[in-house]
């Protein structure tokens, strides 16, 4: 496989559980040593793809082709070409841990006489050496998702599928995650990831954002806080929060205004004219504002941004 | 087909079934007890039944009687009344359920008329007992009026030349008329279909219960790998239980073992096969381990027990029931088991019974292969 194929090419993919339309016409390709990310809130059609790419779910139209074959017809071809760890933990936890690597060296085929080399690969680099006879049901979550990663990645594939990877898991751990897949993408893997942790789609070298099964924006990450957003961003910092998001949301100039951490992110179309707009209107209605600026957006600014139609409930959840 | 998945899988599984008491448990106990629980508690031979005697003659001649009821094994005397109030109490108490009543008269119309009666009353609230009771008490009767008409002949000079039939039963594969020579054979087919079906029924369950189906269907192991290396170690469990419920039956309950182990063996083998996949499609169907195991108990446990011919003889059943247990591998299996113990019947006159086993198992084969699917729909 070259550097220029595309190793998942996506076309008009669209999957629907009977009225309900999980995934609906998704578009996109992967390149080989991408980290490939979707991000979105829960429901929005992230695992559901992830499933159709393995070959779990029959797609209900469009092409979803992965590593040069097409997914709908030939998903037993597929699987050897993947690793695919499923959001809910999946391994056997009543198996030791290097039980559960060598049932899964089998189930991929490794040649007998590698698997020992495979299993103590897959243990040190997910840190578990010395554990390999621990129950696996022992493990903190950190350890089970790295144990995960392990089995999913034993036969080496050229593709792998990380659904929501690190959730759950504490910050140190989701580092040392990171860790391991940024040094499979070196090694030339394609990674998909999905996840709702915005500082983690910073990792990601291409973004999908999905909302309700479409995609929204997609693009690098410079690209999209540089592209997507609709126009400038100002930090304010007052007290009391709540009045003054209510007044900034009504506010005729401020195109959208949401809380981020313990001050007001609002988006406004010029910076210039809307900070002094905005002192007086916050002044007279007895808010004391610390700090107002104009900021570099981030990612969860754009996707904030750019699901602003959506309610204030669902912007919750992508920021959680 | 790769052997190195298919042993990866049994293995596996073996590790899961070695580590969770409860299976070993139903693997190695349950067998054992069943067998000896069905085999003392299902017993079909009416003996000892309890009876009252209320004798209003209190002649010589009615207690000549009443002693062939004592004499045998199929009564037990258990009252004596002097009244009918107390007859019926006690056939109301269930102290006994047959009563035997001697007329005021008996020896005095026997003497005189020639012709004398005898009451029995019966409970018939359980009729089976009380049928084969009344068979006794009939049977005695007439041995005792066969009795003083020899005599009352012999008295007056009458040599006793009167043309009469003697009835000389021989009763072959069951000599002593045993019910638990018949129906152990058929508790050996209800362990197995429970066991088999019961264990395998969770097998598939379990991984969607808990969310390992997901992780193992994203790999490019092959469905029939699945199925052949999940069922592979039950299948030695269940001729590990075969061997454990005849062994039993033969050097417990010393039922009589007269056909060829080989035969045994590899009819049992067929029977696991099929109710092996029976569970294996449950457990795809049911995808939770409760329904699965219930619906496996519901699909082997009743219609064994009631169909099978174990207990009920089929051909005694209305027809429509006849062409169910048509369907039924248990039944085939049951007459095979009845076969090889019993008669020491050979394989050639088995082959009907075989046939009809060998052809469910490749219906249940096709459909339990056909049922799993590597997708989450």
């Amino acid at each position: 496989m070259n550097t220029n194929q595309a190793s998942v090419v996506v076309e008009g993919l669209t999957k629907k559980f009977g009225d309900f339309v999980a995934v609906d016409n998704v578009t996109f390709e992967a390149h080989r040593g991408e980290i490939f990310g979707f991000l979105g809130p829960n429901g929005s059609g992230k695992s559901t793809t992830i499933r159709v790419l393995c070959g779990l779910l029959r797609p209900t139209s469009g092409l979803a082709r992965v590593a040069g074959i097409d997914v709908a017809k030939n998903p037993e071809a597929v699987r050897q070409h993947i690793g695919y760890m499923s959001q809910r933990f999946s391994l056997y936890n009543d198996l030791r841990v290097s039980e559960n690597l060598r049932f899964f060296a089998g189930m991929y085929s490794v040649p007998s006489k590698e698997i020992p080399g495979r299993v103590a690969w897959a243990l040190k680099m997910a840190g578990l050496e010395g554990r390999e006879h621990s129950p696996t049901s022992s493990l903190a979550v950190g350890w089970k998702q790295r144990l995960a990663l392990g089995c999913a990645v034993l036969h080496r594939p050229p593709i792998v599928f990380l659904d929501e990877p690190t959730s759950g898991v504490d910050p140190v751990s989701r580092r040392q995650f990171w860790d391991l897949i940024h040094a499979m993408v070196e090694e030339g893997v394609t990674v998909f990831v999905t996840t709702h942790y915005m500082d983690e789609a910073e990792y990601c070298n291409k973004l999908v954002l999905l909302d309700r099964g479409r995609i929204v924006a997609m693009g690098t990450p410079t690209d999209l806080t540089s592209r997507h957003m609709k126009g400038q961003l100002l930090l304010v910092e007052c007290e009391p929060l709540g009045p003054a998001l209510e007044l900034l949301q009504n506010a005729p100039n401020v195109l959208d205004a949401a809380v981020f951490g313990s001050g007001i992110h609002a988006v406004v179309p010029d910076a210039a004219v809307a900070i002094p707009e905005i002192r007086s209107l916050l002044s007279t209605s007895h808010v004391h504002i610390s700090r107002i600026e104009q900021i570099a957006p981030s990612l969860e600014d754009v996707f904030v941004s750019l699901t602003a139609t959506r309610g204030a409930n669902q912007r919750q959840e992508v920021t959680a | 087909m790769s052997w190195l998945r298919i042993v990866a899988i049994s293995r596996k599984e073996v590790l899961q079934i070695v580590r969770d008491p409860r299976s070993l448990l139903i693997i190695l106990v349950i067998p054992f007890v069943q067998l000896l629980i069905f085999g003392y508690a299902i017993n079909l031979d009416v003996k000892h039944v309890p009876l009252c005697i209320y004798d209003r003659d209190g002649t010589q001649t009615s207690q000549d009687l009443l002693k062939h009821f004592q004499a045998t094994d199929y009564f037990a005397i258990a009252h004596l009344s002097d009244n009918y109030q107390d007859v019926v109490h006690n056939i109301d108490n269930g102290v006994c359920s047959v009563a035997i009543v001697v007329p005021p008269q008996f020896s005095e119309d026997l003497r005189s008329n020639g012709q004398a009666s005898v009451q029995a009353i019966l409970d018939a609230s359980d009729s089976n007992s009380a049928s084969i009771g009344m068979g006794y008490a009939q049977a005695i009767v007439q041995t005792y009026s066969s009795e003083i008409q020899v005599n009352w002949q012999q008295e007056r000079g009458m040599a006793a030349g009167a043309p009469s039939i003697s009835f000389e039963p021989r009763t072959w594969f069951n000599e002593d008329l045993e019910s638990m020579a018949n129906l152990v054979p058929g508790v050996v087919a209800l362990v197995m279909a429970v066991v088999g079906a019961f264990l395998t029924s969770l097998t598939i369950a379990r991984e969607w219960e808990r969310g390992t189906m997901e992780q193992l269907i994203s790999t490019p192991v092959g469905k029939l790998e699945i199925q052949i290396g999940k069922l592979f170690p039950y299948f030695v469990i269940g001729v590990a239980d075969t061997a454990i419920c005849a062994g039993t039956a033969v050097w417990w309950f010393g039922v009589p073992f007269r056909g060829s182990w080989l035969v045994l063996y590899g009819c049992s083998m067929l029977f696991l096969i099929v109710v092996l996949s029976l569970g294996y499609f449950i457990s795809v169907t049911a995808k939770s381990q409760l329904g699965a195991c219930q619906m496996a108990l519901l699909a082997t446990f009743l219609p064994t027990f009631l169909l099978s011919g174990f207990v009920f003889p089929i051909d005694q059943m209305p027809i429509v029931v006849q062409w169910i247990t048509a369907i039924l591998p248990a039944r085939y299996y049951v007459s095979i088991l009845r076969n090889v113990f019993l008669k020491g019947t050979a394989i050639h006159l088995l082959a009907g019974d075989i046939a009809a086993l060998a052809t469910i198992a490749v219906v249940l084969v096709f459909f339990a292969t056909r049922s799993f699917k590597k997708r989450l729909e």
